[in-house]
């Protein structure tokens, strides 16, 4: 008897399947936001210096980061070094290069954000009270910084989970080339299944994203002064 | 490194009619995703019944889920239940689907920011509620909205990239092709990131220069430049 | 006797349980200048936007030479056309210039031809001596100068009537000047106008009639002059004392 199309999805060790791919890219995701937050509060502080030509470096790497889509981003670390530079990067691993690099790019246009919006006298307050450098940034600066920065961070983060959904397009095995798998596994016997399985994957897709970004607009409504 | 001339000449008119098939397919996405986000900006400012409800279901749905798996679904899933669409179309379809989302909430934040003095003045001096929104309203709005609007055109074009996936013959896939056939991957690549910087340059530039004047004019704020979509 | 140009009949208002207007009844001749006074919160603002189909009222009805406020949403815009309204907040359009600002509503609501709205605008602003801001935008010109082009805009839809929302109270002094020299003019030249206002010395000056709220009622109503030199009732007297500073210090 012919299993009906939305059955195909409790069938077997699919549904376990398809969390696992969910699973990879979720992994990615946490993994680059990770090394995007730490490196990028450094940039972030980079883009800020007093020197105009490391100012105008950071400019550039992140306009250039940003003008290009992601997905041509992953081409030229997967096809691209593995050709010239000789690595053999797994998609994974271009993926994790690739979303870390956007990520510190991004995150540190936020930090330096915030960091220009903070008032001069807050600055000049620390200093006037005998604080060093680094006092400075750990006692004044980075608590308050920390207020417009989250929700911001949060919603970068929800992008980012969303992008990494194009690491399918150079050969991860995720969530997605589960389901096609899946689909084409059963192709002769459910035909329809394509349209249930897509549906659940943008169901879980959803799932992850959402809790996400109502966080950041909590969080964004709760400490507007 | 050394470049294989020969073979990017060659491999221009494949960029060229890709270039061209990705700008048609951003412009009229762009187009119908700005109608979108005006109309459901205005359903939801006016707080129309229902209709307001089903925009935010929408909107989240829109704002969770990558174009990817829109697209997926577009393609590969509404053909088993007998809605067959072409490859453009659907494309098409899922960056407005995506993109009416961001646009909404980039007028909304533009309609919010006009004053109701300005609303009141311009019915005052007899202008119809439609006439008022032409001439007074929107414009004010739309001076507000540029910064988030013009991030949202570009984060729209550079999300045309994944359209390969439904059978269009883009940039990336005329670059995949090559780099699978050929190995020239240098050459590909470079044409692929020039192909893509001549669209989106220009379009950051003219963006930029649109809210310069606006400034002078004595609103607009902060520039587009900061690349984020809207929240 | 003079031709009653807008006539207000039994106007009840309330924001929630707060009664704002209260069974108002009112009439304005032909090329009378009215002011109103009364303490805040009497509803002076909200008698002038009911007037204007900017506020809704429960009951009673307000009529423009016959025609009433209330009767035709699609017809407010046009009704809107004769009653001329100056905002407190001397709000012009932001996007336009002065010229644009002028002839939004003559071109696209009355649909006059430009050149002839554009020559009549010169005039006007000639007359104020801004002939020269012609080009210049809002956040160009003094809180004053703004104010005179917004009476302007008014009046080049060429109203029945021209109602003043206190439209000196943001100005500085020296601009109210300017601008009640203005309204001065208007008023003698025989215009229609009901006037919201503070300046009591101006009101005494222009006034043909006065009327003094309170809580959404007439409690006076005198002609100009007779009102200031001796206020019938002890309301009025008080909110008058309260702008007398002979007996301080």
């Amino acid at each position: 008897m012919q299993d009906s199309a939305i059955q195909v999805i409790f069938r077997g060790k699919n549904l376990l399947r398809l969390f696992q791919g969910l699973w990879v890219t979720i992994e990615l995701s946490m993994i680059a936001i990770l090394i995007s937050i730490l490196l990028g509060f450094v940039f972030g502080i980079l883009m800020t210096s007093r020197f105009k030509w490391i100012r105008g470096i950071c400019r550039f790497y992140l306009e250039f980061i940003r003008i290009m889509p992601q997905l041509v981003l992953l081409f030229i670390v997967y096809f691209g070094f593995a050709r010239t530079f000789n690595i053999n990067f797994s998609g994974e691993m271009a993926a994790i290069i690739v979303f870390s690099m956007w990520g510190t790019a991004e995150m540190g246009d936020l930090v330096r954000g915030a960091l220009t919006s903070l008032p001069r006298h807050q600055i000049e307050s620390g200093l006037a009270i005998g604080l060093n450098q680094k006092q400075l940034y750990w006692y004044v600066i980075f608590p308050q910084i920390l207020r417009q920065l989250i929700p911001q961070a949060v919603n970068l983060m929800t992008r980012m989970v969303k992008t990494t959904s194009l690491i399918v397009l150079i050969g991860v095995v995720e969530v997605v080339k589960v389901g096609q798998q899946i689909i084409e596994a059963n192709r002769l016997t459910v035909p329809s299944s394509a349209i249930w399985i897509y549906g659940l994957i943008f169901f879980m897709y959803f799932a992850v994203c959402f809790p996400i970004s109502r966080l950041s607009i909590y969080l964004e409504s709760k400490w507007k002064e | 490194m050394v470049l294989n001339w020969e073979f990017i000449e060659r491999s221009l008119p494949l960029y060229q009619d890709a270039f061209f098939i990705t700008l048609k397919l951003a412009f009229l996405g762009i187009i119908g995703a700005t109608i979108l986000g005006l109309l459901i900006a205005i359903i939801k400012i006016k707080k129309i019944p229902i209709l307001s409800q089903l925009s935010q279901l929408y909107i989240e749905l829109s704002r969770n889920t990558p174009l990817l798996i829109q697209l997926y679904f577009l393609y590969f899933g509404l053909p088993k239940i007998g809605i067959i669409l072409s490859s453009e179309v659907c494309a098409v379809s899922g960056l407005i689907f995506l993109g009416g989302s961001y646009m909404a909430e980039s007028f909304r934040s533009g309609l919010e920011a006009v004053s109701k003095t300005q609303y009141e003045i311009g019915l005052s001096i007899g202008l119809s509620p439609i006439k008022n929104m032409i001439y007074v309203i929107l414009p004010q709005a739309f001076a507000v909205a540029l910064p988030s609007f013009a991030a949202n055109v570009i984060f729209l074009i550079k999300e045309t990239s994944v359209f390969s996936i439904v059978a269009i013959a883009d940039l990336m896939y005329v670059a995949k092709d090559l780099i699978g056939i050929y190995y020239e991957t240098d050459e590909a690549l470079l044409l692929l990131v020039l192909s893509y910087l001549i669209i989106l340059l220009p379009v950051s530039i003219v963006f930029t220069v649109i809210e310069r004047r606006l400034r002078y004019a004595g609103f607009g704020n902060s520039s587009h430049l900061s690349g984020q979509e809207s929240t | 006797m003079a031709k009653k140009i807008l006539e207000i009949n039994n106007i009840n208002k309330s924001f929630g349980t707060h009664k704002i207007l209260d069974g108002l009844s009112l009439a304005v001749e032909e090329g009378e200048v009215l002011v109103i006074l009364g303490p805040s919160g009497c509803g002076k603002s909200t008698l002038l936007r009911c007037i204007n189909g900017l506020e809704t009222f429960e009951s009673g009805e307000i009529t423009l030479e016959g025609e009433s406020v209330l009767a035709d949403k699609k017809n407010l815009p046009k009704l809107r056309q004769k009653i001329g309204m100056v905002f407190q907040s001397y709000d012009l359009f932001p996007h336009l210039n002065v010229m644009q600002n002028l002839t939004l509503g003559p071109v696209k609501a009355q649909g006059r031809p430009k050149a002839d709205v554009e020559t009549e605008a010169r005039e006007l602003l000639k007359r104020v001596g801004l002939a020269d801001k012609e080009e210049r935008f809002a956040r160009e010109l003094s809180g004053g100068q703004k104010q005179r082009v917004a009476i302007i805009r008014s009046l080049l839809l060429h109203p029945e009537v021209i109602l003043f929302d206190e439209v000196t109270a943001s100005l500085d002094p020296e601009m109210v000047r300017e601008v009640l020299d203005l309204i001065g003019e208007l008023a003698h030249e025989g215009r229609t106008m009901i006037i919201v206002t503070h300046e009591l010395q101006f009101a005494k000056a222009i006034a043909d009639r006065v009327i003094f709220l309170e809580n959404g009622k007439i409690i006076e109503e005198s002609q100009g002059k007779d009102f200031f030199a001796s206020p019938k009732t002890q309301r009025a007297k008080d909110f008058l004392t309260v702008f007398d500073y002979s007996t301080i210090g």
